[in-house]
């Protein structure tokens, strides 16, 4: 009989509670995230502000709910992007190798020879700041990753006789990479997915905590993280409650992508 | 003998790979010398030879794979299809038994969804595979199981042809004889032509019409079973004959 496959259980159910809280939040918050409540600044969790309130007396859980919203958006659109082209130039540099491996995988090692937050850094500089240009940044930073890993599976896969069966059968190159070839890969790619993505919800809070990437008033957990560093010693819970979101994101995905390689096996 | 009962036609053939000879300089390496047979509708042609004698080069030419060679393949038929040795790693282990039979199919595209189960469901009749084995994958199955679907999918496009690349070897004695005898019966039923690679000469005696001994990428002896094993004309078919026993 199959054994129980605890990570992925225990990953998909705290990944879908957070994805709960983040949906919820878009929707309807306990207070307005944005409302300065002059009489209760700093002020530690009670029943009215179940995670207290930051110097402005904003409510911190609200604020959690629309930043976790922010920090998902930008590590989804990450993952999404060096996902999509780290696959498409994997999966045409391993099938095909010669001059387009070279090529393109000599520009993926340039590309990965800077360390990737200075070349984030750099690409937001470029762009500009704001939500949509750190997402487009870190999704490139993100891609030489993915397209090493695929490139790997599909070099692996394309000399399989079920391969050389499906050119015999005719069937087009587009319909060998894509149906025949990709859903073999599907489990190493799910699991480099989910890393990427915790990767991507780390940079966020990185690039976010330096200052740059989203703007203030659509604070993610990685700007509420820094902004709580000056009162720590003052209102601990500001830190507690965006640190926490990060933590159970980071560590549902995380155990969906463990209980994905156990798969299987 | 009838020009139009030929399915393949292979005039003077030999190849080469280029290969690097570890000094950055780029050789020319022969592997096939001179090869000239024929293949008749309705017949199973054997090749026998040591492994690394060119028979898989051989295959790949006769595929249209490799371009470096000189001499002429004729195919009168439409392209052959294929049988691999091991059929684990020819089936896509991704996909239900069911969905690689009828991959064929789909990418012909000449049939509807109803049309294609029709004849995936004929096909699993033919080589004598249980109905019910579409919806499983191909690990789920036993070796000869596996074998008889790999057969299938080469079937199902309806080739004259059919290359099979030591495909009982890896199958213990009983399978193999079951196979064989489905191959057998292939052949007798739609007159198929097999060209059944092998050094098993036991499974060659058993199976081919004719049989052609391959060394050092030359085709040194060429002849009808029967005589070829009765009366072995060159010594290294002796020897292979000695080996066998």
């Amino acid at each position: 009989m199959k054994k129980r496959n605890y990570y992925l259980l225990f990953g998909a159910i705290l990944t879908a509670a957070v994805l709960a809280f983040i949906l919820l939040g878009y929707f309807w918050t306990p207070c307005d995230p944005m409302k300065m409540d002059g009489a209760a600044r700093s002020a530690a969790p009670s029943l009215r502000h179940l995670m207290g309130t930051d110097k402005f007396g904003r409510d911190i859980l609200s604020r959690v709910m629309k930043g976790a919203g922010a920090t998902f958006l930008v590590a989804f659109g990450t993952v999404v992007i060096g996902t999509v082209i780290g696959t498409l130039v994997g999966a045409l540099t391993g099938y095909f190798g010669g001059w387009l491996d070279e090529v393109l995988m000599r520009f993926n090692d340039a590309l990965s020879a800077f360390p990737g937050f200075l070349l984030a850094l750099v690409l937001v500089s470029v762009l500009g700041p704001g939500r949509r240009h750190l997402l487009l940044a870190l999704g490139i930073v993100f891609i030489p990753s993915y397209a090493r890993i695929v490139r790997t599976e599909f070099k692996r896969a394309s000399v399989q006789n079920y391969v050389k069966s499906a050119r015999l059968m005719g069937a087009s190159t587009f319909r060998i990479l894509f149906v025949h070839i990709l859903p073999n890969i599907l489990t190493v790619l799910l699991s480099a997915i989910t890393i990427g993505f915790n990767n991507a919800v780390l940079a966020e809070a990185a690039m976010s905590y330096l200052g740059i990437g989203v703007s203030p008033d659509e604070a993610s957990l990685g700007y509420m993280l820094s902004d709580s560093q000056a009162y720590l010693s003052t209102t601990p819970w500001y830190a507690l409650g965006a640190g926490l979101v990060i933590v159970l994101l980071i560590l549902g995905v995380g155990l969906i992508g463990e209980g994905l390689q156990r798969k299987d096996l | 003998m009838n020009d139009n009962d030929l399915v393949l036609e292979v005039k003077n053939l030999s190849a080469w790979y280029r290969e690097n000879d570890g000094r950055g300089r780029r050789v020319r390496h022969d592997v096939l010398h001179d090869i000239d047979f024929t293949l008749r509708r309705g017949e199973i042609l054997g090749l026998v030879g040591e492994s690394g004698t060119g028979k898989t080069t051989l295959v790949r030419c006769i595929l249209g794979l490799l371009d470096t060679h000189t001499g002429e393949v004729v195919h009168y038929t439409k392209r052959p299809q294929m049988i691999f040795q091991d059929p684990l790693s020819s089936l896509n282990p991704a996909y239900t038994v069911g969905w690689i039979l009828e991959e064929p199919l789909r990418i012909y595209g000449k049939y509807d969804a109803p049309e294609r189960k029709r004849r995936v469901a004929e096909i699993v009749e033919l080589v004598g595979l249980p109905a019910d084995c579409v919806t499983r994958k191909p690990r789920e199955l036993s070796g000869g199981q596996r074998q008889r679907v790999s057969i299938g999918v080469a079937l199902i496009q309806k080739p004259s042809l059919i290359i099979a690349d030591e495909p009982v070897s890896a199958l213990d004695v009983t399978i193999q004889r079951q196979i064989l005898e489905l191959m057998r019966s292939l052949r007798d039923e739609y007159r198929l032509s097999f060209l059944f690679i092998s050094h098993d000469l036991n499974v060659v005696y058993q199976l081919c019409d004719r049989v052609m001994v391959m060394k050092k990428g030359r085709i040194v002896e060429q002849n009808t079973v029967a005589e070829l094993f009765a009366n072995p004309r060159e010594e290294y078919t002796k020897t292979l004959l000695a080996a066998a026993d």
